[in-house]
């Protein structure tokens, strides 16, 4: 990617990597401040990423409720949450939502009140991508970035990617960037998370960013087997058999998924859907249009006969790690470099817990706000210097350290996938298991950063492979120091909370990870005294 | 997987070439959609809600290419089925966006999942 007079290049305030539910709020927020934005898409903004393919509802609570709101969700934090961040998602969520009614038709129900908790996908995102228009965002779609640019000082100006169309690579400065690129899926095939690949965490990394929360990289999702349709909704309903169609004691509830994994560990598992009421059947097709397509294509009748279910890793999408943000405006370690929505980490108003979709969609559309304004008030403090040349920071699978040689990328993938993926490995975790999969890992990552390149879509597959290996080495190694279960990170090998790690653990490097925990608070620590 | 853009029906306009997050779709000869990079499509149906003209089908198996022609496709039944479940276009005043009702619905299946646990620790009294 050396300069090339050929290379498009733009120059803006804030540049946004990703145009999901983040991204957008971070494109309109620092278009409010009146920066010049320009949004960069991977794929399309308006379908890309998990918000498209889902129907969120949010953390929607009445100003009376917040404080029990807060209170509740701080204590099932397990002491990594901070309640003032919480607070904060909850007035911004309340405030922001009614701000769509230009571009989504809300509902009402039958008395005639709005609903602003919930709303579907496909429609949601394609009313952020109306309002960033809207607010004076350009958007790049089919853009992906590949790394990020800075200036001597080591200070975050730009990215530089390919525009898949014609495979051309592009430069664009910026006076700040905003990481918006999802959660990493670790190549999962979770629904809407195909280009969630991590792209961001090592961009971040590369800048000196530092991580945070990337052992809470296990929550499961069952869904029909062969299919990828991980909508929750109706599996609350579910009854579990096993081969002999013998029914399992499986308690209904938010935890369900490790019990799934053990009977899946033991065989083939299936579920019948036949205790959802009539009424509801009746209406699902227009709640959530997507999850009866495999039944209505393939013939089945999903509330009559049994159907065979697996489990889907969401990864950092409903985990929980990712970039560690510093300040209220959700600025990383990397000077002019920001974060937000999955791509950053949410342990601050999720903990140790899954924050379902409500939690986190309105963490995605807090900090992309936050982020925005961020990044917009940092463009404007800085003095612009034309002709300054830009260093070009990307490193494995984008300039390889010895020969480019071809690399086995899709074999680098499935060590990811399964390395991340199977129940043995990733919900019932073991030291001597994680050990063994950040070995496996790192030889995967010093295969790419000596040999992978490429060109055009090319260079894209060797960059999404470096970066699912290195959100998986820091995941791994981040579950090798948490020596005890704390949520849903689960250590076989040391059950129950430790309270001298009741703390958040940053991760950070590429070549050498390296992992600590952050000091404990006395608060903390006394609270799991008396547990 | 994408399995199939049924040329008679395909109008050429590109809507599904532009918004596939993948960047699965390309304009082939004559402007209509092709299947340039089936491998990297993700089954997420967001190219049917786009196509005005129920042109496209996606099979909903992830893994492998099930090689479904334009009359099986037809054969299900469900060409255009999640664009008219999700009322967009011509569908608007006759399927309405029922979304809102995913929080009630819940909240049913907790209050059920309660019930059926009280009613276990009954049978269990009963029992013992």
């Amino acid at each position: 990617m050396s300069a090339d007079f050929d290379t498009p290049h733009w120059d803006t305030d804030v540049l946004v990597i990703g145009g999901g539910l983040a991204g957008t709020w971070a494109a309109i927020a620092a278009a409010r401040e009146g920066a010049r934005v320009i949004l960069a898409d991977k794929g399309y903004c308006g379908t890309s990423g998990v918000t498209a393919t889902a129907g969120p509802g949010h953390w929607w609570v009445a100003p009376e409720h917040r404080e029990a709101a807060v209170a509740d969700r701080q204590k099932r934090s397990l002491g990594l949450g901070d309640p003032d961040w919480m607070a904060r998602i909850l007035d911004l969520t309340w405030t922001s939502l009614p701000q769509l009614a230009r571009h989504y038709a809300f509902s009402t129900d039958e008395q005639g009140r709005v609903q602003y908790r919930g709303l579907r996908g496909p429609e949601y995102m394609r009313a952020m991508r109306a309002f960033a228009l809207e607010a004076g965002a350009t958007i790049l779609d089919h853009h992906p970035a590949l790394e990020l640019l800075t200036d001597a000082d080591g200070v975050v100006t730009g990215a530089a990617g390919v525009a898949l169309r014609g495979e051309r690579p592009w430069t664009i400065r910026a006076g700040a960037v905003v990481l918006a690129t999802g959660g990493c899926a670790f190549a999962s095939r979770l629904l809407g998370a195909a280009t969630n690949t991590g792209d961001g965490l090592l961009m971040g990394a590369e800048a000196g960013a530092d991580l945070s929360g990337m052992e809470f990289t296990n929550y499961y999702t069952p869904m029909q087997a062969g299919t990828n349709m991980a909508r929750s909704m109706s599996f609350a309903f579910a009854r579990w058999f096993d081969e002999a169609d013998d029914e399992l004691d499986i308690p209904a509830g938010p935890d369900v998924s490790p019990h799934l994994a053990r009977a899946l560990l033991k065989g083939r598992l299936y579920c019948r859907l036949d205790r959802i009421p009539q009424d509801i059947r009746e209406v699902m097709p227009q709640v959530q249009p997507n999850f009866v397509r495999p039944f209505a294509r393939m013939g089945v009748d999903a509330y009559a006969e049994r159907f065979e279910v697996t489990l889907v890793s969401e990864g950092t999408v409903r985990g929980i790690g990712g970039l560690r943000v510093t300040d209220t405006l959700c600025q990383t370690a990397a000077p002019g470099l920001f974060a937000a929505g999955d791509a950053a980490s949410r342990e601050l108003v999720t903990g140790a817990i899954s924050g379902g979709g409500a939690v986190n969609s309105s963490w995605a559309l807090s900090s992309g706000q936050w982020a925005g304004q961020g990044a917009a008030a940092f463009a404007r403090g800085r003095a612009a210097k034309a002709g300054e040349r830009l260093r070009h920071i990307g490193q494995a699978g984008l300039r390889p350290t010895s020969r480019s040689a071809g690399v086995d990328l899709l074999a680098a993938v499935q060590v990811v996938r399964h390395e991340m993926g199977a129940y043995d490995r990733n919900i019932f975790r073991t030291g001597a298991g994680l050990e063994a999969s950040g070995e496996r890992l790192d030889d995967a990552w010093r295969e790419i950063a000596a040999h992978a390149g490429g060109w055009g879509r090319g260079l894209l597959r060797a960059r999404e492979a470096a970066a699912l290996v290195a959100a998986a080495r820091w995941s791994k190694a981040s579950a090798l120091q948490r020596r005890e279960s704390r949520g849903m990170h689960r250590r076989e090998d040391a059950s129950g909370l430790d309270p001298r790690l009741a703390s958040r653990q940053r991760s950070h490097g590429l070549d050498r990870v390296v992992t600590r925990f952050e000091a404990i608070s006395l608060e903390n620590a006394s609270l799991e005294a008396v547990a | 997987m994408i399995e199939v853009v049924i040329d008679d029906r395909c109008g050429g306009c590109g809507a599904c070439v532009d918004v596939c997050p993948s960047d699965v779709l390309a304009r082939g000869p004559g402007g209509k959609a092709v299947i340039a990079r089936q491998a990297d499509c993700q089954t997420c149906y967001l190219c049917e809600l786009y196509c005005p003209e129920d042109a496209l089908f996606v099979w909903p198996e992830t893994d492998r290419v099930a090689g479904v022609t334009a009359q099986q496709a037809l054969a299900t039944g469900d060409v255009g089925g999640f664009r008219r479940d999700s009322g967009w276009d011509e569908h608007a005043a006759t399927h309405t966006n029922q979304h809102w009702r995913m929080g009630a619905i819940f909240e049913r299946a907790r209050l059920m999942a309660i019930d059926a646990a009280d009613t276990a620790r009954t049978e269990d009294g009963r029992t013992s």
